[in-house]
């Protein structure tokens, strides 16, 4: 039998790096104010005192320190575990990831693992000042030799993190911010699924509609008010976003026939563009309607007062779904 | 290398090492002195005039009652957030005033004694606060740009803009009209940043008409300064070739007559200089952050007992001004609360279509298809407001 524990998002993160870290000496944790702060969202909480200072310790204001250093720990056998306080300040660091980080490993020819983990709380819908609320995942997503997850709920939050740290390839978690209270159930004794599997969350027959992170939650909400109207959604988590699990979604699609992809990012260039461009090739003739993104517009993210507008909402979702049935 | 911080209890020192040179014109108690190798500084203070003086309390008393109003705003849901920078007047009002009114400011995001000072509308920054927009003031017209959140990114552009002035030719050429030069705001976390190495060195190798300033509030969120740095700030610069002065950073004589030597020199040519204003931030970091997690009253109360404006009074006062004074400053700092309180309530939504606005100077198809779609949508669903 497995014990289970009620907790939100953000405590059942900071349960799953304890966990990790108390199961091996080599995990590290680092990145600003996560040390006796607990982190501006009080992910690390306790950790710096249960850990010490040799391995929670807040870094200089520095990014590409951050990201730099943490690759040098890696080589030096190391599992590092970084913060990036917010979504809007991991610029400073892409060329870290995006020509180090995401590279070694092939530059090496294999010799150099690359096991960092870098957590950013991202997305928003909190009322936040410029650069707090952005949704940054497909500029990573695009780079190969990382890889990219996004829990929505807290039982996959504490397995994921954990899955990311076991990981020897650098794993980027975006955590789902305004999502960090929301509480759930954590199973403690046995991880759901593989880290880059999706779920099936809700069963559907006329529309798949694929989600992730905080849209999780909106997508069954619309699920919800559809089934009210007599308009039956299959909703799927998809916590991967490189890789990309297509095997259950294009399962979902074949049945459905529809699919609508639904993500807080501008939808150029973006995660949903990638899915829809797979599902069309891989799906064409199962299709009945055009596979439909649905997120933010193509603008820098807006000051907090449009953010409402800005974001998709359930209402938003079932927009498309309507158009999507429409064909 | 002696350690430059005392260690204290709990998470450590925020009582700086009085043992390292530092311009201090006005001390805690409110005497004025000049030191023998301060006297270039003590000039400009010689010149200054009552009504100046007058001015900058004014301003610093000023911005203290807006602080605390957009706190009060802040608690009662009508800003999204605010970042208080009670504790810093002196730096910010001093400096301020010794900026020149051609010269170009370039700020982080708490320098809201500095705006004051450059005639930037309060208003402004309390809606970028409440969210309506992300700063909106023209920068070119108040020549004070707009706030940094982003750590230590504004530095670089004051650093170009100073290069610009100086490829304009705007630099020592004796005519007080036209030369100019920058300045730029930064905290002692951002100075952790690449982005001020590489600021330091563009400003070094081309010799740009700049100031650096550092507000060192000691404190970084929950940081620390000494997370940032092991050696006091105003060396950092030396490696590059840009001399630094430390600053008693709440002795707003102090900041007015460095930033205005400073600048002058700067204006006629001498280089960039980094100065580092040795402060207090008295507050939490934002209204999010709660600081009883990381540091003590203590060290709070220490600060609060060399506060910029308490010391200034006490100074003005041995001046002979009198109660007439105060009492009028503080009628019309609460005026200004009452303004700005009804100014805010009466802030509402913006436009939606404000998304779209200026998202780039010249037509955009997508941007025009995209605004088209929401305002069908909207009209469709009902409008939210
Ligand atoms: C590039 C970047 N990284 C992180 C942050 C988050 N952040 C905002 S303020 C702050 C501390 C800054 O401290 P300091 O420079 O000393 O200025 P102060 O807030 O004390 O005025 C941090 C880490 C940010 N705004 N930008």
């Amino acid at each position: 039998m497995s014990s289970y524990k009620e907790m939100p998002i953000a405590k059942a993160l900071n349960a799953g790096i304890q966990k990790a870290m108390q199961d091996d000496p080599k995990v590290l944790m680092f990145g600003e104010d996560v040390a006796e702060l607990g982190g501006v969202f009080r992910v690390t909480e306790g950790l710096h005192k249960e850990f010490g200072q040799d391995r929670v310790f807040n870094s200089p204001i520095a990014e590409s320190g951050i990201i730099g250093t943490a690759i040098g720990l890696a080589m030096r056998g190391y599992r590092p575990v970084t913060e990036i306080q917010f979504d809007g300040f991991v610029f400073p660091a892409f060329n870290q990831i995006t020509t180090q980080l995401a590279k070694l490993t092939y530059r090496s020819e294999g010799f150099l693992k690359m096991p960092v983990v870098i957590r950013i709380p991202y997305g928003g819908a909190i009322g936040a000042v410029e650069h707090h609320s952005e949704s940054p995942e497909a500029y990573f997503a695009h780079t190969a030799g990382l890889r990219i997850v996004s829990p929505s709920n807290p039982n996959d939050a504490y397995w994921m993190i954990q899955q990311a740290i076991k990981s020897d390839d650098p794993v980027i978690v975006f955590e789902p911010k305004r999502r960090y209270w929301q509480k759930g159930p954590v199973n403690l004794d046995t991880p759901p699924m593989p880290l880059h599997n999706a779920r099936l969350m809700r069963e559907g027959s006329q529309v798949t509609l694929l989600a992730y992170g905080p849209m999780v939650t909106t997508a069954l909400q619309a699920a919800e008010i559809g089934a009210d109207e007599g308009i039956s959604i299959e909703v799927i988590d998809l916590r991967s976003l490189s890789p990309i699990d297509y095997p259950t979604i294009l399962a979902s699609v074949m049945k459905t026939g529809r699919a609508i992809v639904a993500h807080e990012a501008p939808t150029n260039v973006s995660l949903s563009s990638e899915i829809a461009a797979r599902i069309a090739e891989h799906a064409f003739y199962h299709l009945e309607a055009p596979v439909i993104r649905v997120g933010g517009f193509d603008t820098p993210y807006p000051p907090a007062k449009l953010e409402e507008t800005y974001l998709p909402d359930a209402d938003r979702i079932l927009e498309a779904v309507d158009r999507v049935l429409a064909y | 290398m002696a350690p430059f911080f005392q260690v204290r209890a709990k998470l450590g020192p925020v009582i700086p090492d009085n043992s390292i040179p530092m311009l201090q014109l006005l001390s805690p108690d409110g005497t004025y002195g000049v030191p023998k190798e301060y006297a270039k500084y003590g000039e400009i203070i010689d010149s200054i005039s009552e009504d100046t003086l007058l001015a900058m309390y004014r301003d610093m008393a000023r911005i203290r009652r807006f602080d605390i109003e957009a706190i009060a705003l802040q608690r009662q849901g009508q800003l999204g957030l605010w970042v208080p920078a009670i504790g810093q007047e002196g730096a910010q009002i001093g400096s301020g005033y010794g900026v020149g009114p051609n010269d170009h400011i370039f700020p982080s995001y708490r320098e809201h004694g500095v705006a004051l000072t450059h005639g930037v509308e309060l208003m402004s920054i309390l809606k970028m606060m409440r969210g309506v927009n992300h700063g909106g003031w023209n920068p070119e017209e108040t020549r004070f740009h707009l706030y940094a959140i982003v750590l230590a990114s504004q530095v670089l552009h004051a650093v170009g803009y100073a290069m610009g002035v100086k490829f304009d030719g705007k630099v020592g050429t004796g005519n007080l009209e036209e030369d100019l030069a920058v300045i730029s705001y930064f905290g002692d976390g951002a100075t952790a940043e690449g982005d001020i190495s590489e600021s330091l060195l563009f400003a070094a190798v081309n010799k740009a008409p700049i100031v650096f300033f550092i507000q060192n509030n000691q404190w970084a969120i929950s940081s620390r300064v000494d997370t940032q740095t092991t050696v006091p700030l105003y060396t950092r610069g030396e490696g590059f070739g840009v001399p630094g002065l430390r600053i008693d950073g709440n002795d707003v004589l102090a900041n007015y007559a460095a930033t205005k030597y400073h600048m002058d020199q700067a204006r006629e040519g001498a280089g960039p200089v980094l100065l580092e204003a040795l402060t207090y931030r008295i507050g939490a970091h934002t209204t999010s952050d709660d600081p009883s997690k990381y540091r003590d009253e203590e060290e709070v109360e220490y600060w609060k007992a060399r506060d910029p404006i308490q010391r200034f009074e006490t100074f003005l006062r041995r001046q002979g001004i009198n109660d007439d004074f105060f009492d009028e400053v503080k009628i019309a700092g609460d005026a200004l609360a009452a303004d700005i309180r009804e100014q805010t309530f009466a802030l509402g939504i913006p436009p939606l279509e404000n998304i779209f606005n200026h998202v780039y100077s010249e037509e955009h198809p997508e941007i025009d298809r995209q605004k088209a779609w929401l305002k069908a949508y909207e009209e469709k669903m009902g409008s939210h407001e």
